[in-house]
Formats: C-alpha cells, sequence, structure tokens
C-alpha cells in the first residue's frame, strides 16, 4: 500500500508495474496517450486522498457544529442557571434584568408555545391530509403540479409577513368567532376567559391559526411524496375488485402513507414550536398568568428570546434567554429526530 | 501496443454473493476474444475484473490473478487508475458525456488528466473518430453536444473516447445490443479493424456476432441459478461452433437450453 | 375508475353493472368534496396574504425614491425616503452565507454521495443534516451570539447574522446536491474512470457539471427562504436606517429587520414604510424563485 503513494519509487523498483507503467514511454511521440510523466502520477493519487479527506471532514463538521450547538448553549446558560433565584422548570416569572437578582422560568413560555403549536396542528393536520390526497389521486394530472405549486408558495412567504398579516389582517376578522366561542362554549377550560380579552385577536388562537398556514406547506410536502409512492399494483388491485375512488383511498393509500404523514406532521410541529417573528408581532406580552386558555396571550419560548432581544447587554442575563434557547433546541431535536425516524419507517415491507 | 491477458483462477464477490468461479483463460494479443453464454453467468463481471471496474462497486472482491503481459494489474503497488488508463471499455449503453460536446467526449480521457495541448487534442480527436469511422458524419458539428447524436454514433463516439487515449486493450460489454443492425454492422467492422491496433475481449448474447467478429470464443455457463458461473470452455471460435468439446456448450449454441 | 359516477340519465334497461349502494356513492362523493375544499382552504390565506400585500404595500414601490434612497434622516411621520439600505444589506448578508455555505454544503453533499455509501460517518451527517434542516432559527442566531459575540468577543454586525443564516441555508444546500449528485448516472462515472481518470477528477469535471444546474437552481431557492429570516437578525445586529455596506461594523439594516422595526413606529408613515418593505421582500423572493425555475428548465443537463 505505502509503495501505491510512492510512485517516485516504484518506477526504480521491481518493475512489476511495467508494462502498466511503460505505456507513455512505447507510445510514439505527438500521440503519446498518457501525457503526465511518473512524478504527476503522484499528484494524482494525492488529489484523490485530498479530495476525499475534505469531503469526510466537512461529513464531520456538520456532526461537530450540531454538537457544538448544544455544547456553546449549555456553557452560556449554566452561569445564569446558577445565579437563577428562582426554579428555571417552574417558575412563572422572567425577571432578566438585572443580573444580581435573576428570576427566570419557563413555566408558562412552555405553555404558550405548546399550546399555539397543537392548535396549529390540529388545523393542519387534517387540512394537510386532505390537499395531499387531492393532489395525488384527485386532481387532474395536468393542474397537479400548479396545485402542488402554489401550497409550496405558502413557504416563500417570510413569517415576519406571516406576522403582520395575523396581527392587522387576520386578527380582526376572526376575533368575533373567538368572542362567540368564549360566550357559548366558555364551560370548556380551553375556550374559557384567558389572561387578556378574547376579542383582542392577540392570543394563541390567532397564532395558532397563523402558524397551521405556515406549517401546512410543510406537512402537504411529506405526505404528498409518500402518498404518491403508493404502488399501482395496490391502487389497480383495489380497482379491480370494484373499489370505489374512496375505497382505494381508505384500503391502501391512507395504510401505505399513514406514518409518512404522521412523520411529517411532527416536522410541521418542530417547525411551529420554534417559530418565532411571526409570534413575537402577534401575541400581546402580559404580566399577567395565563389561564390555560386558548384565548391568553404572551410569549413562546421563540417569542421571548426575541423580545428580549434588546436587552442584550451583560452575560448573566443572555444566559437566561439562552437558558431558553437551549430547551427549545433540546425539544425540537427531540421532535426532528421522531419525525424522521417515523418518516423512514414508512411503507416499509409494503412495497 | 497490443498486450495479453492471463487470467488466473479468478474468483468474483459481491458482497456473500460469490458471482463467477476459478476462471483460468488466456487473451493473445491483436487478438478478439469473446464471451458467451445466458444471462446472469458473469460475463460482464469476467470482463469488469479486466480492469479493476468490479472494484468500483460497493463490496465488490476480486480473487486471482489478472496479468498483463505478465504483469500483475491486481499487484498492491499497481495503481488501479493506470490499469484502466491501460484497458479501455466500452459499455452496454453508449454513455457520451452530456455536458461536453463530441470533440470534448473523445478527449476527454486526456483533457481530464491534463493535456492541454490544443494542436495534438485536434489531432487525437481526429483521428480516433476517423478510426471509429465516425468522423465524416460529425466532422462539421465537433461543438455540438455528444447527446446529440443517433444511438449508433454516441456508441462509436464512445469508442472513439475509448481509443483516444490509445489503451492496450479494448474491452466491450454488448456494445451493439441497443443498436439496429446497420449501425451493428458497422461497430463490427470496426471491430475488425481495431483488431490491428488492440487486444479486444467483447461480451456478446448474438453469436452470430460472436462468429463473426472473434478468432476465440469463451463460453460460460450457469451449474444452477444462485451458484457462482463458470468458464464452460474456450476455444477457437469455429471450432467451438462446429464442433465443441462440452455438451453444455452445444445445447447452448444449438439453442436447446435450460 | 368513472362507474362510480352514477349514471343517473341511463334507461331503466337491465343494469350492465352492478349498481352501487348508496351509502357507498355518498362517501365516495363526500370524500372527493372534503378533499378538494382542503385544497382550496390553503389557497385562500395565500391569496389573502399577497392581496394584502399588493393592497397596502404597492404605493411606497411607486415612488422613485424608494428603490435608490434609505429612510436616513426622515421622522416617524415623514413619509418618502427608500429601502436601497435593506436591499443592500439582505443581499450582501445573503451572498456572504452563499459563499460559505454553498461549497461547505457541496462538499458535504459529495461526502455523502461519493464516498460515504453506508458508513456509520455517513449516516450520522445525515441525521444531523436534517437535525440542522429542522434547527429553529432563533437558536441559530442565539449560538453565534454565543460563539462569535460571547465567546469571542467581536460586535453584533451583518456578518454576524451571514454567519447564523449559514446554518440554515446549509441543510438546504446539502439536500439539493444529494438529491442532484444521485441522478447522475452511475454509467458516467463508470466510463470517466475506464478513461483512466482518478475519482477526485471524475467527480469535478464530469459528475459535478451534470449536476450544475440542479444545485444552482437549489442553492437559489434556498437563497430565497433564507433572505426572509428575521429572527437571527433581531439579536445579531442593529437596524440602521442608513445605507452600510461594512458587514463587519455598525447596524446594518435588511428588508426583514426593516419590516419588523418599522412595525414599532406607530404612525402612518411607520406603516407605509412597513408594508412597503414587505412586498418588496416577497417580490425580491419571488423574483429569485421565478429565476430559479427558469434556470432548471433552461440549462438542465439531459442524462436520458
Ligand atoms: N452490482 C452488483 N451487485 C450485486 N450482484 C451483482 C451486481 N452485478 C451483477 N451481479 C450479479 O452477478 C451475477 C453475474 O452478473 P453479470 O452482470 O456479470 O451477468 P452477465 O453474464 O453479464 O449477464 P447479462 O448477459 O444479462 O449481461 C448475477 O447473478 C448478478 O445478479
Ligand atoms: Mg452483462
Amino acid at each position: 500500500m505505502t509503495d501505491s503513494t510512492k510512485p517516485e519509487q516504484r518506477s526504480e523498483g521491481t518493475g512489476t508495474a511495467g508494462a502498466l507503467r511503460g505505456v507513455p514511454e512505447e507510445a510514439p511521440g505527438p500521440e503519446n496517450p498518457t501525457p503526465e510523466s511518473p512524478s504527476d502520477k503522484s499528484v494524482v493519487r494525492l488529489g484523490d486522498r485530498i479530495f476525499r479527506s475534505v469531503a469526510t471532514g466537512s461529513g464531520i463538521f456538520v456532526i461537530a457544529t450540531i454538537a457544538a450547538i448544544g455544547i456553546f448553549l449549555l456553557i452560556r446558560a449554566i452561569p445564569s442557571l446558577q445565579a437563577n433565584e428562582v426554579s428555571f422548570l417552574f417558575s412563572r416569572e422572567w425577571q432578566t434584568g438585572d443580573p444580581s437578582n435573576l428570576r427566570f422560568g419557563i413555566l408558562d413560555l412552555a405553555w404558550i408555545t405548546v399550546a399555539s403549536s397543537l392548535v396549529a396542528l390540529i388545523l393542519a393536520m387534517p387540512i394537510a391530509c386532505g390537499i395531499a390526497l387531492f393532489l395525488t389521486q384527485y386532481a387532474p394530472r395536468v393542474l397537479a403540479r400548479p396545485f402542488a405549486y402554489l401550497v409550496d408558495l405558502l413557504a416563500a412567504v417570510p413569517s415576519v409577513v406571516y406576522g403582520l398579516w395575523g396581527a392587522l389582517v387576520l386578527a380582526p376578522v376572526i376575533s368575533p368567532f373567538a368572542v362567540w366561542l368564549n360566550n357559548n362554549l366558555g364551560w370548556i377550560p380551553i375556550f374559557a376567559d384567558g389572561n387578556v380579552p378574547a376579542g383582542s385577536g392577540a392570543n394563541v388562537f390567532t397564532a395558532g391559526i397563523v402558524l397551521a398556514v405556515m406549517i401546512l406547506p410543510i406537512i402537504t410536502g411529506v405526505t404528498r411524496e409518500v402518498f404518491a409512492r403508493t404502488p399501482t399494483a395496490h391502487i389497480e388491485g383495489a380497482l379491480a375488485l370494484g373499489a370505489t375512488k374512496w375505497e382505494v383511498v381508505r384500503t391502501t393509500v391512507w395504510p401505505f402513507g399513514r406514518n409518512g404523514f404522521i412523520g411529517g406532521s411532527m416536522l410541521g410541529l418542530g417547525r411551529a414550536l420554534g417559530e418565532t417573528v411571526a409570534l413575537t408581532i402577534i401575541l400581546s406580552y402580559t404580566y399577567t398568568p395565563p389561564n390555560y386558555s386558548i384565548f391568553d396571550a404572551g410569549a413562546t419560548f421563540a417569542s421571548r428570546i426575541a423580545l428580549g432581544s434588546a436587552e442584550f447587554n451583560n452575560n448573566l442575563s443572555v444566559g437566561a434567554y439562552i437558558a431558553a434557547g437551549l430547551v427549545l433546541f433540546i425539544v425540537t431535536f427531540a421532535v426532528n429526530a421522531l419525525a424522521r425516524w417515523i418518516e423512514s419507517s414508512s411503507g416499509k415491507g409494503k412495497e | 501496443m497490443a498486450k495479453r491477458l492471463d487470467i488466473k483462477d479468478l474468483n468474483l464477490h459481491y458482497g456473500k454473493f460469490h458471482a463467477v468461479e476459478d476462471v483460468t483463460l488466456q487473451v493473445q494479443a491483436r487478438s478478439v476474444t469473446s464471451f458467451i453464454g445466458p444471462s446472469g453467468c458473469g460475463k460482464s463481471t469476467v470482463l469488469r475484473a479486466l480492469n479493476r471496474m468490479h472494484e468500483v462497486i460497493a463490496g465488490a472482491r476480486v480473487d486471482g490473478k489478472v496479468l498483463l503481459d505478465g504483469e500483475d494489474i491486481y499487484a498492491p503497488s499497481v495503481d488501479p487508475v493506470q490499469v484502466r488508463r491501460t484497458i479501455g471499455m466500452v459499455f452496454q449503453r453508449a454513455n457520451p458525456f452530456p455536458t461536453m460536446s463530441i470533440r470534448d467526449n473523445v478527449v476527454a480521457g486526456l483533457k481530464l488528466t491534463g493535456e492541454k495541448n490544443k494542436k495534438k487534442l485536434d489531432e487525437i480527436t481526429e483521428r480516433s473518430l476517423r478510426s471509429a469511422n465516425l468522423w465524416e458524419e460529425v466532422k462539421d458539428r465537433l461543438h455540438k453536444p455528444g447527446g446529440s447524436l443517433s444511438g449508433g454514433q454516441q456508441q462509436r463516439l464512445c469508442i472513439a473516447r475509448a481509443t483516444a487515449v490509445q489503451p492496450d486493450v479494448l474491452l466491450m460489454d454488448e456494445p451493439c445490443s441497443a443498436l439496429d443492425p446497420i449501425s451493428t454492422l458497422a461497430i463490427e467492422d470496426l471491430i475488425a479493424e481495431l483488431k490491428k491496433d488492440y487486444t479486444i475481449v467483447i461480451v456478446t448474447h448474438n453469436m452470430q456476432q460472436a462468429a463473426r467478429v472473434s478468432d476465440q470464443t469463451a463460453f460460460f455457463n450457469l451449474r444452477a441459478v444462485g451458484e457462482p458461473g463458470q468458464l464452460v470452455e474456450i476455444e477457437e471460435t469455429g471450432k467451438l461452433f462446429s464442433n465443441p468439446n462440452q455438451k453444455a456448450t452445444e445445447d447452448y449454441i444449438s439453442g436447446r437450453f435450460g | 375508475m368513472r362507474t362510480d359516477t352514477a349514471d343517473v340519465e341511463q334507461p331503466a334497461a337491465d343494469p350492465a353493472f352492478q349498481y352501487l349502494s348508496l351509502g357507498r356513492k355518498l362517501k365516495n362523493n363526500a370524500a372527493t368534496v372534503v378533499f378538494t375544499a382542503a385544497f382550496l382552504i390553503a389557497v385562500v390565506p395565500l391569496l389573502w396574504v399577497l392581496v394584502t400585500l399588493l393592497q397596502r404595500g404597492l404605493p411606497p414601490l411607486l415612488n422613485a425614491d424608494w428603490w435608490n434612497h434609505s429612510f436616513y434622516g426622515l421622522l416617524p411621520s415623514d413619509f418618502g425616503g427608500g429601502i436601497y439600505h435593506a436591499l443592500v444589506g439582505t443581499i450582501e448578508q445573503a451572498l456572504v452565507c452563499a459563499l460559505f455555505s454553498v461549497p461547505l454544503g457541496v462538499t458535504v453533499g459529495i461526502f455523502l454521495i461519493e464516498y460515504g455509501q453506508n458508513s456509520r460517518l455517513a449516516k450520522t451527517a445525515t441525521f444531523m443534516v436534517d437535525i440542522l434542516s429542522g434547527l429553529p432559527s432563533i437558536v441559530a442566531g442565539l449560538f453565534i451570539y454565543a460563539l462569535w459575540i460571547t465567546t469571542f468577543g467581536f460586535d453584533r454586525s451583518g456578518f454576524a447574522v451571514s454567519l447564523s443564516l449559514v446554518l440554515l441555508m446549509l441543510p438546504l444546500v446539502v439536500r439539493t446536491t444529494e438529491t442532484m449528485l444521485r441522478i447522475v448516472p452511475d454509467e458516467l462515472r463508470e466510463a470517466s474512470y475506464a478513461l483512466g481518470v482518478p475519482k477526485w477528477k471524475t467527480i469535478l469535471k464530469v459528475v459535478l457539471p451534470t449536476a450544475l444546474s440542479g444545485i444552482v437552481t437549489g442553492v437559489m431557492l434556498g437563497l430565497a427562504r433564507i433572505m426572509g429570516e428575521t429572527a437571527p437578525l433581531l439579536i445579531l445586529v442593529g437596524y440602521s436606517r442608513a445605507i452600510n455596506f461594512n458587514l463587519f461594523e455598525g447596524p446594518m439594516a435588511s428588508l426583514p429587520l426593516t419590516v419588523y422595526t418599522a412595525r414599532k413606529t406607530s404612525t402612518e408613515a411607520g406603516e407605509y414604510r412597513m408594508w412597503g418593505a414587505a412586498l418588496t421582500l416577497v417580490l425580491l423572493i419571488m423574483l429569485i424563485n421565478l429565476l430559479a425555475t427558469l434556470i432548471s428548465k433552461f440549462f438542465a443537463v439531459k442524462t436520458k
């Protein structure tokens, strides 16, 4: 092996490779097919080794990056967590302005984050599934692609624009509906009075709807792809038995793509949990504790960090936000890992 | 420059699958040897082992010796890149580089290994295309993409590309299987021409073709599905087709196979 | 396939086919309606957002000053001024981000497809790219803050923003590269090897050129995506109403940051600027999307 990396030696060596190396020397002048001299050959082989190392190194770099994110966030969060005067997990306070008296906890942030993401998921999942079925099974062939492109366009709109639209356009339109829900179904805890008036629009209800729009293209994209991979043999088999289109969908497409749909929904959930600017714009910030209703306002992990960016002036205060960011990182890591795992097990053993 | 090939006890694996067993044969310089046999018996596998293309596939393994004029191409000190430069290959499906012009396709092997002299490359382009009987058809559109040619022309372009680097041996894996009879004839004529300068090994399913172009023919067979393929016999072509030594060969060439 | 839509108009002759039960027919039609409705529901917010943007954001864009002036020196209630400073910021930050993420991402893609095969390392890297693509942008911003600003001691700057955008762009580039390399037929690689071309040159001169237009398209779509990111900007750079070409020093505007900042100015002029910047941002994104589509249409290499 060492020999092959040092061809200069090889050319003076035992001559085992003579026939191979001999080509350039034996070929007549202008038609010489291997123009490089023996020393060039080492360059070529070196090129292969360098290229391979660089490529492998870049793969390692990606892994190291994720590790670095976790480690750096942790290192910066620890001093602040130690200086914290209240319980990080169970306190509802968020007072980080005075580094000598840090009081921050994530309980309320967790509620608003989870509530708005769940509202989004509950709204987006059935619609995304419907769209995916429509695009793969029902839409006319020529229109399926442009239609899919339309849905993808939803992902091209930046979240800051969704925030404006949600807060200034959508909220006034849906607030009568929110008030109606609150008045008539208020006996159900999640529709009870929140910590801001239901009619204000700056609550989890509006945020959830906007998030639903934002994650719709993600869920639809993944689900569409999986549904489209349903083996034609399965579909034709069902059709040949006289099944209606709906029966085909129910008995072949859905069982085949179910895991992909769930995986895609988890990806959407990961996105919703980490969404920042849209929610910073839509949700009004309040010091009143939430009432565990969808008409609550407040901040999510991400929007709390964005709101606090103005007071990023000393390491201890920043550390509190970084601690919140670390929790968000861990949660989205877990959700995404689960999503990929579910998605990759989709349709296995059925093809 | 044509060279002789000696293959000794060649065993080829794909991962755990033993694809070819104990092949030993000789190929004389400036001759055409054809490999025939049923599908899946390992003809392509053996052929690819002759210029170290077998090992490109993940998990593939080679045991045994392949000697080029007495020197083992699998010796540890030998650079596989250099082997492939010395032993060229033409594939079943024409595969010109889609991003390159006709001319660049022909001299791709030279350009990609550092030859820059434009005059020399032009000379080689013309010479290789002439030897592939393609020059007259493409000389006015050398800068058009290689993919703009017909299937038969593309295959001849690939032969020109393989000969442009002046290998000692040319391996061809069913070079005519995707072509019409006229293009096939053109390539068979070409093989007869190339024989003057190259040692040629060709895999074919067309027994008339083997009979027309080759000096000796090797018949490969499978004992059963899942078993490794074997070399049944190798003989001078006329003899193999008229009076084979083995019953299996006779069954195969007379169509009483299986 | 068509037998399910009942032929009610048919004369009452002997049925050639068995009748579908009414229940099955109803269910089938209901399903069709529901799935079509789901699609229509998705189109509503898209059109609604676009119409809103056009209605409220178009007036500022029709003013010639919009494209070559900044907001420098404007009072909160002053109309006029332009978005030039923010365009400069957005484009500079995106280009510098591309400068890092494209070579890195393409190399990772090459590793995964050409070298990694099914090694443990490649599988781990693939998983980490997946994780990276789900990384909340605010976390990317916090990480760069913790690394670049707290640990290395640099100031907040446009460059810090570019670095955080690299994290968000990288998985997009890797995914495109992977997809595009995977559709390059192995026959081309083998043809090149058989000519005695080493693997690295085969990748550089045969495989990459064949995949190039696809990769370029993907990179442009990725750029369009990250140009709309706002969250890391809030942490990593201050907003400036003046033109700042220097990525390494001082506050720097960008389109999303302008939208976000203008929202806090509760004057009519502030809203005017906010919607104008928002529409400009969306137009820029759509323009890049369109260019990307054109490139993939006209420069795609046919590999049969
Ligand atoms: N890349 C591969 N990985 C695993 N097994 C392979 C691979 N290529 C070929 N084989 C197996 O090796 C055996 C020999 O294949 P090979 O392609 O050499 O046959 P062949 O004689 O060329 O057939 P044909 O006439 O159809 O081209 C077959 O059983 C085949 O399934
Ligand atoms: Mg074969």
